[in-house]
This record gives C-alpha cells, sequence and structure tokens, in this order.
C-alpha cells in the first residue's frame, strides 16, 4: 500500500480494464460499423455445435478473427470453405475478456482461390512429380524402437501427450529435439532437426533414434505453413529414419505428411503408432510360455501314458501269429481269384490275338493262296499243253507210219479164216444139241413109268392115312380106323378097317380087299374127318 | 514339415542374442505350435522346449530392456546440438 502512495501523482485519466476495453469496443464499433473485408477463410472447421462459426480471415501478412452468429449462418446462400478467398461484409468488434477484436460477418460471397492454397497445390505437385511422395519409398517402422526422436516444441501439450502416451505403452528413451513450430524460420529448423537426429553416430554421445516424430497441434493453414516448407519435405524425404509426421488435426494435411513414412492423426496418435504396448507383449510373450510348458507336459503325460499301455497290450504268441496267420489266410483265399484274374488276363491277351484274326487277314491269306494256285494251274495247263503237243507229235509220227493197204489185206485174212471157224462152230453146235435132246427122251420114258400116277393107271391104289401120308404097314390101320384109297386120276374113296387085322398083315392087297362102296355122304363125311 | 524347421535351428542357440524382439517371438511361436501338434520325436521336443525357454527369455529381455527417460537435445547458437538434459517436468 505505501508503495502505492508512494507514486507520483498525474494527471493522466486513470481506467479501469473494464472502462478502457469497452471504450475502445465503442470506438472499434463506430468506427468500422459496417465494412466488406476481402480475405481468405482460415481455420473454418463447419459450425460449432452452438450453430455459429468461428474462423479467421487472412491475406499473406495478417489475420482477423471472424464470426457468424447462428442466425446469420443459417441465412448464408453461401458457406464459407476453408481456404477460399471471400468477400465478407459485417462489422467489427472487440471482447474485452481477452483483448481480441473480431468481425462479426453477415455475408460472404467468394472472391476466388485461396492464394495460399494455389501456392501450395502447386508445390505438393512439383514434389510429387519428384517421386518424393512415392509410396515404394516409404519405409518400415521398427517394431521395438528404443530411442523416439521426437521434433516439436518442448513445452506445450503436443510433447507432453507424446510423452504421457509413450510411457503407458512401453517407457522408453525419447529425445526432443526443440524447434519453434509456427511463424517465420520455423520451417527451416523442422528441417535441420530431421537431418541432425540423422546426423548421430549409432554410438555416439547421444543415442541415433530408431524412429522420429515430427508433430504439431491443431492449427489453421497459416499456422502449419512451416511443415509445408519445401526443405521440411526434403529433409524428410533424405532420412534415413523412418519418419511419423503428426502435424494439426486430422484433416489438416500439409507436405510433411505426403512425404513421412507414416501419418498420424495427432501427435498422441503418433506415440500408438511408435511404439507397441509393453503389457501386451510381455502378455503374449508369457502366453507363449505357458503354452510352451502345457504342450511339453501334456507330450511326456502323453508318452508316459503310452509307454504303460504298450506294457500292458504286449501281445501273446497266439497275437503275434495271428496276422501271419491272417495273411496266409487271405492270401489262401485270393488263389482262386488270382487264377480267375489270370484266366482273364490270358482271355484278354487271346483276345487281342484274335483280334488281329480279322477277316481281311484271312482273305489276303486266301488271296495269297489263289494266286498261288492260279499260278500253279497256269503252270500246270502250260506243261499239259507242252506234254499234248509231244504226245501229239509222237502219235502224228506213229501214224504218219501206218499204212493203210497192209492193214486191209491182214483183215481180209482174218475175216476168211474166221468164216471157216464159225461153220465149223455151228456144226458142231447142232450135233451137240440133238445128242443131248435125244438122251433127254430116252430118260424121260424110263422115269415116267416109274411115276406113282402110271402105276395107278395100271391097276394099283395108294392108301392113305391121316394126314394123307401113304400107309404102307397094315399094323398102322387097325380096326375101326378111316383111311383114304386113291385111284388113277386122283378119284379117292374113304374106308374104315375092319376085323381084327393081323399084325404081320401090311400088304397093301388087304384093304383093297375088305373095301366096301360108302355113300358119298359117308366120304364127305369121312373127309371132313380126315380134313379136321 | 516339422523336421525342416527344426533342422534350421543351430545346434547352440547363439543366434537368439542377435535376433529382434519380432523374429523371436516368430521363433517361439513356431516352436509352440509344434510342441502344441504333438507329432516332433520326443529327443526333439525337448530340445526345442529348451531353445522356446531361451527364445522367451530374450523377448522378456528385449522389452525390459528399455530406458525410460525423457531429455532434450542442448543446441548451441549455431542450432547444433552439443549435449542432452532433461526435459523439463511440465
Amino acid at each position: 500500500m505505501s508503495l502505492l502512495d508512494n507514486d507520483p501523482p498525474s494527471n493522466v485519466a486513470e481506467f479501469t480494464v473494464s472502462e478502457i476495453s469497452i471504450s475502445l469496443k465503442r470506438t472499434v464499433e463506430d468506427a468500422f460499423g459496417h465494412v466488406r473485408v476481402r480475405g481468405e477463410v482460415s481455420g473454418y472447421r463447419g459450425p460449432h455445435s452452438s450453430g455459429h462459426a468461428y474462423f479467421a480471415l487472412k491475406d499473406d501478412k495478417a489475420r482477423i478473427d471472424a464470426v457468424i452468429w447462428r442466425g446469420s449462418f443459417s441465412n448464408l446462400a453461401f458457406k464459407p470453405q476453408e481456404g477460399l478467398e471471400i468477400i465478407a461484409t459485417g462489422r467489427l468488434t472487440t471482447y474485452p475478456g481477452s483483448s481480441k477484436y473480431q468481425i462479426v460477418i453477415e455475408d460472404i460471397k467468394p472472391a476466388g482461390a485461396g492464394a495460399l492454397m494455389a501456392l501450395l497445390d502447386e508445390r505438393r505437385r512439383k514434389l510429387e512429380a519428384e517421386g518424393l511422395f512415392a509410396p515404394e519409398r516409404k519405409k518400415r517402422l521398427p517394431f521395438l524402437p528404443r530411442v523416439i526422436g521426437v521434433v516439436t516444441s518442448p513445452t506445450g501439450a503436443v510433447i507432453r501427450d507424446i510423452r504421457h502416451r509413450i510411457t503407458d505403452r512401453f517407457p522408453v528413451h525419447v529425445l526432443v529435439w526443440p524447434v519453434k513450430v509456427q511463424g517465420e524460420g520455423s520451417g527451416d529448423a523442422v528441417a535441420r532437426a530431421i537431418t541432425g537426429f540423422n546426423a548421430f553416430e549409432p554410438d555416439g554421445p547421444i543415442p541415433r533414434p530408431d524412429v522420429l516424430i515430427v508433430a504439431r497441434g491443431g492449427g489453421s493453414l497459416e499456422d502449419l505453413w512451416g511443415f509445408n516448407d519445401e526443405a521440411v519435405v526434403r529433409a524428410a524425404a533424405d532420412s534415413d529414419i523412418p519418419l511419423i509426421s503428426a502435424v494439426g488435426h486430422e484433416t489438416d494435411w500439409t507436405l510433411i505428411d505426403h512425404v513421412a513414412d507414416r501419418r498420424a492423426p495427432t501427435p498422441t496418435g503418433a506415440a500408438e503408432i511408435a511404439v507397441p504396448v509393453r503389457a501386451e507383449l510381455l502378455a503374449d510373450v508369457a502366453a507363449f510360455h505357458a503354452r510352451q510348458g502345457n504342450a511339453i507336459s501334456r507330450r511326456l503325460d502323453h508318452d508316459r501314458r503310452q509307454v504303460v499301455q504298450t506294457a500292458r497290450a504286449l501281445p501273446s504268441p497266439d497275437m503275434l501269429l495271428a496276422l501271419p496267420r491272417r495273411r496266409l489266410d487271405d492270401a489262401a483265399s485270393g488263389l482262386g481269384s488270382q487264377f480267375l484274374l489270370v484266366v482273364s488276363e490270358s482271355r484278354q491277351t487271346f483276345g487281342g490275338v484274335a483280334a488281329r484274326l480279322s477277316l481281311s487277314t484271312l482273305e489276303g491269306a486266301i488271296r495269297e493262296k489263289r494266286g498261288s494256285l492260279r499260278h500253279a494251274a497256269l503252270e500246270a495247263e502250260q506243261a499239259m499243253a507242252g506234254r499234248l503237243s509231244r504226245q501229239r507229235q509222237l502219235f502224228q509220227r506213229i501214224t504218219a507210219n501206218l499204212q493203210p493197204i497192209g492193214l486191209k489185206a491182214r483183215s481180209e485174212a482174218a475175216r476168211l479164216k474166221l468164216d471157216t471157224v464159225s461153220e465149223r462152230f455151228d456144226r458142231a453146235r447142232t450135233r451137240l444139241t440133238e445128242d443131248r435132246r435125244e438122251r433127254l427122251r430116252q430118260t424121260w420114258r424110263v422115269a415116267s413109268g416109274l411115276g406113282p400116277k402110271r402105276v395107278l393107271e395100271r391097276g394099283y391104289t395108294i392108301i392113305r392115312g391121316e394126314g394123307d401120308v401113304p400107309i404102307t404097314d397094315p399094323a398102322l390101320l387097325p380096326p375101326g380106323t378111316a383111311f383114304a384109297v386113291e385111284f388113277a386120276g386122283n378119284n379117292r374113296i374113304g374106308a374104315l378097317a375092319s376085323g381084327e387085322a393081323a399084325p404081320g398083315s401090311t400088304r397093301p392087297a388087304a384093304p383093297r380087299k375088305r373095301k366096301k362102296a360108302t355113300p358119298p355122304e359117308a366120304e364127305r363125311a369121312q373127309g371132313s374127318l380126315f380134313d379136321g | 514339415m516339422a523336421d525342416e524347421q527344426i533342422d534350421d535351428i543351430p545346434a547352440d542357440d547363439s543366434d537368439i542374442k542377435r535376433m529382434s524382439f519380432e523374429q523371436a517371438m516368430a521363433s517361439l511361436e513356431r516352436i509352440v505350435t509344434d510342441l502344441e501338434r504333438g507329432d516332433v520325436p520326443l529327443d526333439r521336443s525337448i530340445r526345442i522346449y529348451e531353445r522356446g525357454e531361451k527364445l522367451k527369455n530374450h523377448c522378456d529381455r528385449l522389452l525390459s530392456a528399455a530406458e525410460d527417460k525423457v531429455e532434450k537435445i542442448k543446441l548451441n547458437r549455431a542450432g547444433k546440438p552439443v549435449g542432452v538434459e532433461p526435459l523439463d517436468p511440465e
């Protein structure tokens, strides 16, 4: 208090902060109550959840915060776009709470493509044409980096986020290369840091990082402008150490994002890409270790049980013989089928041979035989003709020697001789015939005198007994026996033997003496008796 | 199949020291898979089991050996690094 009292008196009016802020606000609003401002939309990310939109207007030297209240925003015919050059209509006001001023925009109109964006686009195309952004240039990040180099501001949220996230996941050695991440000269600083890390010797006093993170928090295109610096892009492209870029928010693309080996959406994201989670890896290792232990235990248990079971299952001699016996049986029973197999194979072989014995083969053979036959026939014919002609020649030679005259004479002589002989033959034959005929007549005369019929004609009869048998013994005709008496000319009469016939009187005369006439009826009856 | 994988194992496991974490993990996983499949002969099973133990220890070593510190590069006026200092804790 006493210090304040001792201040020298002054006649300059004394304002409170509020008073001067409000005075300033009034002055600004009076002077710039209605203005048109040409500039590029910067840091625009759409309307806030409140419905108001906050961004900035800028040109290459200055920028001014801008706001479009919800009511105006919904009436806009044309919504603002990042990087778009616009002409905004509105009024200026200040914000006493933080010593800031801004333009409250009521309407916007596009004013052509943003100059910065056009510049950026042109640079991007040039570097891309050099192949600096090619996917094949991208290096693989180390899985377990031991040293991580971070290029960023040593103060602020970015390095804090990275540190915390790395510590959470996998505490490693973090080396921070402090740089200015915004404004004039920031690009050069970032490029020098990247090159500087690469210059470290692997065994030097300061360890060489295994991976680099180039990071900066979110900001407008202009805030991030240093990371579009060509020097930065070339340093990143030349880096032997794999590089992760984490500049701005995910929607902000700077040129270092294109050239980096990996792009992280945020600084925290970069830390997550850079290191794995140690606890998870330890768990993985432990899991493998446990599985390995279980596997070997199971294996040993299994083998032990196998031994026990195998010992228990040691086979008896019978069982040992069972398999060979069965094989023998199988083989024996297979013999039949094997035989059938052989037969069928032979049949197939035969079939093959038979198939070759085709009709055409036979015909060929026949043709051949027929040919040789024809040839032989021809030869035979020729031979025959030869012989024939030789015979004919011989015959002609012989016939030529035959004299017809001699032949005729000899024939005449023979005929004369023949006539004589035949005459004598005829005479002799006639004489012989006569002689024979005479002898026959004489013989026949004697013979006919001796025939029974001629005897009957001379008065004799024939006694015929049963069956017409001539009876020559009277003993054969006992009394009462019927008999027949045959006369000449085959005349017969029946008779009965009477009296007692003397045993010796067999003379044929006796029946004749005692014969008496019998009626024809009786004769017939007797005849029938004999017939029967 | 399994034999081929086992046959490429050096006799003395000296290669493990030079392995990266990923290589060691891959080798360990292969060994575990082989052991779990159970078709490796017993003597080889024991052999690869021992190797698996060494791989596991190597992995643990790699995971624990990392240095937990945050340092800031000290730059001279020309912007050249001259050393390191602890990053001020915020």
